[in-house]
């Protein structure tokens, strides 16, 4: 049984928090989530003697750390999937542009700490016999450049990319296939040498970042709580824009895009803008990932990767943003348990969920939720349909 | 073979290519004198549309269509299937671009050249064939959403509803008698009221031409006959064209009638004469 009546958000709110959570309980328990974590994790990390069964290892918080980067991430796919209906398979790339960013910064930040001591050079250039510093690494020993760079790489990509996509109307499964072609390039690309990124080993080996060692379980709180801030920001701004008319337009594209054309929208430029900055979060996200697993490779682009992503926002449900966090948790949590438990396994059990998710819970598991609580709420109607 | 013919078709010495013709880039030999936003009609006619052809793989769906609708007329269009009736109205709102001939909005703007978006915002709204409207939308949605505003994406972005907008989808609202289903989805409505609601969406859009794909389709008796006196109220504030295969339908709202077949126009005048026309009849009867 669907819920018929939608919630009245087209309504003039008196507050903008009232448009952005008066109908979004699941965004308000997420939210609350984040809240509870960063105040939770960081005492049960720094306080809590290490003994205690309350205790949370470093190992522990890094993990958490990289789940909520993955979360951002997943939030940026259902922003183009669950709302606009572009389906990206080559969302990691963005992520791993992003991530390439920060790793940029932390490598200038080794300095003379390198194995071959070379002031300037990273490691692997020293390696390479290279005597001087490509231009495109120059200004990333500066924090705001790299910064910058995070999000002005992916979204020039994205605008580049969608710019000529959206505008040649290439939709559907094409425009899937082009996105995941171009993940493809992006990686052999990165794993060559020359390119000046390190290789297949990609960049690794970071000391610290802004003056704070990365080693040091304070440095980790900091991250693991920029990642938390940073996904809420993310969040709210996220639903700010799925419940503006900006966000309504971008439905109606993925509903019925000739219509949204012939009532006077021009559908590429609203397509091409969500990309972009759905392309920006991800790079973010890749730039939380980076320092707190402390490496970045061009294993990253890989489209194996892209897809699990999609995965993840499927599992959750599309459409809801919470939803996509939440699978990207869950999905992620199962990964880390199976690859130690069982390594040969993950692959068929990733392969197994996105099947079961897409046959036997099509809107994901936020989606599955809703019509249980549905159901209960009007147990009549629901023995009318389902005979 | 087919390679062969293809840079045989390139190598065409009979034609200019596209780029070098003013129409596509008019840059190259001047601009043309198009006033954007002011739709002239001080000649009477609203559209124009002289000597236009289509054709798809070699199939001419038109075939030399000359047609001027007048400003505030309500003009009804019939023919057989495959016309070319959804062809000429993919044409009026770029959604095809025509092999020959020339589409123009009042006096002044060259449809031909612009997009679906520009044509949408100018004031040709179109309905669909098949009722499209946005079904995970409320209605009131549906109706916001296709309101005549600056669509630009920021804008849009920051838009808030004013209370003369309010206003504006009430009234509506009431017009297309759906004042009761306002909170529903659209997927939920019933056929006829997802044909209500996408007039209702030209209605929002401003236009001044309304171009309806078979209104009346799937509608009973009741709501069939409340559609024509819809649709014949807008008339004189708008000009209507309607496209329909229900004779009676057309009977009833008709003052002008076109015949088109094979791409052309048949005849043209009331339901009485056309009905008459001997053409038209074998055309409709058979042969």
């Amino acid at each position: 049984m669907q819920h018929n009546v939608k919630q009245p958000n087209n309504q003039q709110y008196n507050s903008i928090m009232a448009r952005l959570f008066s109908s979004d309980r699941g965004g308000k328990l997420f939210l609350s989530l984040l809240a509870a974590l960063a105040i939770v994790v960081p005492i049960c990390n720094l306080l809590v003697p290490e003994g205690s069964a309350f205790h949370l290892s470093t190992y522990t918080v890094t993990l958490l750390g990289k789940y909520l980067s993955f979360a951002l991430l997943a939030i940026a796919l259902d922003l183009v999937w669950g709302y606009c209906g572009i389906l990206s398979l080559g969302h990691g790339a963005f992520f791993a542009l992003g991530g390439y960013a920060m790793g940029m910064y932390l490598m200038r930040q080794v300095g003379e700490r390198g194995v071959y001591g070379n002031p300037l050079l990273p490691d692997f250039m020293v390696f390479l016999n290279w005597t001087e510093l490509p231009w495109y690494w120059y200004g990333f020993d500066m924090f705001w450049f790299a910064m910058l760079m995070v999000m002005l790489v992916p979204g020039l990509l994205a605008f580049l990319f969608g710019w000529l996509a959206f505008r040649s109307r290439v939709t559907g499964v094409y425009l899937s296939i082009m996105t995941q072609a171009l993940t493809y390039a992006l990686m052999l690309a990165f794993f060559r040498n020359e390119m000046g990124f390190g290789g297949n080993n990609g960049l690794t080996d970071f000391k610290d970042i802004l003056g704070f060692s990365l080693q040091d379980d304070r440095t980790r709180i900091g991250l693991f709580l920029a990642s938390t801030i940073t996904l809420a920001l993310t969040y709210v701004v996220c639903r700010y824009i799925v419940t503006s008319k900006f966000g309504r337009v971008v439905v109606a594209i993925r509903d019925a895009e000739d219509r949204a054309r012939f009532v006077g929208y021009k559908v590429e430029s609203f397509k091409l803008w969500i990309f972009v900055f759905s392309a920006v979060l991800s790079g973010i996200a890749g730039a939380l990932y980076v320092p707190q697993v402390g490496i970045i490779n061009p294993g990253e682009f890989s489209p194996l990767n892209s897809i699990e992503l999609v995965v993840w926002v499927a599992v959750g449900g599309r459409g809801t943003l919470y939803g996509a966090a939440l699978g990207a948790g869950l999905v992620n949590y199962a990964k880390t348990y199976f690859t130690a438990a069982f390594p040969e396994v993950w692959l068929f059990a990733l392969g197994a969920l996105f099947i079961v998710v897409t046959i036997f819970l099509p809107k994901g598991i936020v989606g599955w939720v809703t019509k249980i609580r549905n159901r209960r709420n009007t147990p009549a109607a629901s023995v009318e349909s389902d005979t | 073979m087919k390679q062969w013919e293809q840079i045989r078709e390139v190598m065409r010495r009979d034609r200019v290519f596209d780029f070098v013709a003013e129409k596509r880039y008019p840059f190259i030999q001047g601009l043309r004198s198009v006033k954007p936003g002011i739709v002239d009609v001080t000649k009477g006619p609203i559209l124009y549309i002289e000597n236009m052809s289509v054709s798809f793989d070699g199939f001419k769906a038109i075939n030399d269509l000359t047609l001027y609708i007048n400003s505030g007329e309500l003009r009804c269009i019939i023919g057989p299937n495959g016309a070319g009736k959804t062809t000429m109205m993919d044409v009026i709102t770029g959604k095809t671009k025509p092999d020959k001939g020339t589409v123009f909005f009042g006096q002044t703007m060259d449809l031909t050249q612009m997009n679906e978006y520009q044509i949408a915002q100018v004031g040709i709204g179109r309905k669909f064939q098949k009722p499209t409207v946005f079904p995970d939308h409320t209605v009131f949605e549906n109706l916001e959403l296709a309101m005549h505003a600056d669509k630009t994406v920021w804008p849009t972005l920051v838009a808030r509803l004013s209370g003369e907008q309010r206003d504006k989808i009430d009234e509506v609202l009431e017009t297309v008698h759906l004042t009761s289903q306002q909170r529903l989805r659209a997927a939920l409505l019933s056929h006829g009221q997802t044909q209500w609601l996408e007039i209702g969406m030209l209605l929002m859009q401003n236009p001044l031409l309304l171009l309806v794909d078979e209104p009346v389709a799937g509608m009973t008796q009741q709501e069939t006959e409340r559609t024509a006196e819809l649709l014949t109220g807008l008339a004189g504030d708008h000009s209507v064209v309607v496209v329909e295969h229900d004779m009676d339908f057309v009977r009833s709202i008709a003052r002008t009638v076109t015949v088109l077949h094979e791409g052309s126009v048949l005849a043209e005048g009331t339901m009485d004469e056309v009905q008459n026309d001997p053409r038209v009849i074998e055309v409709y009867l058979g042969e």
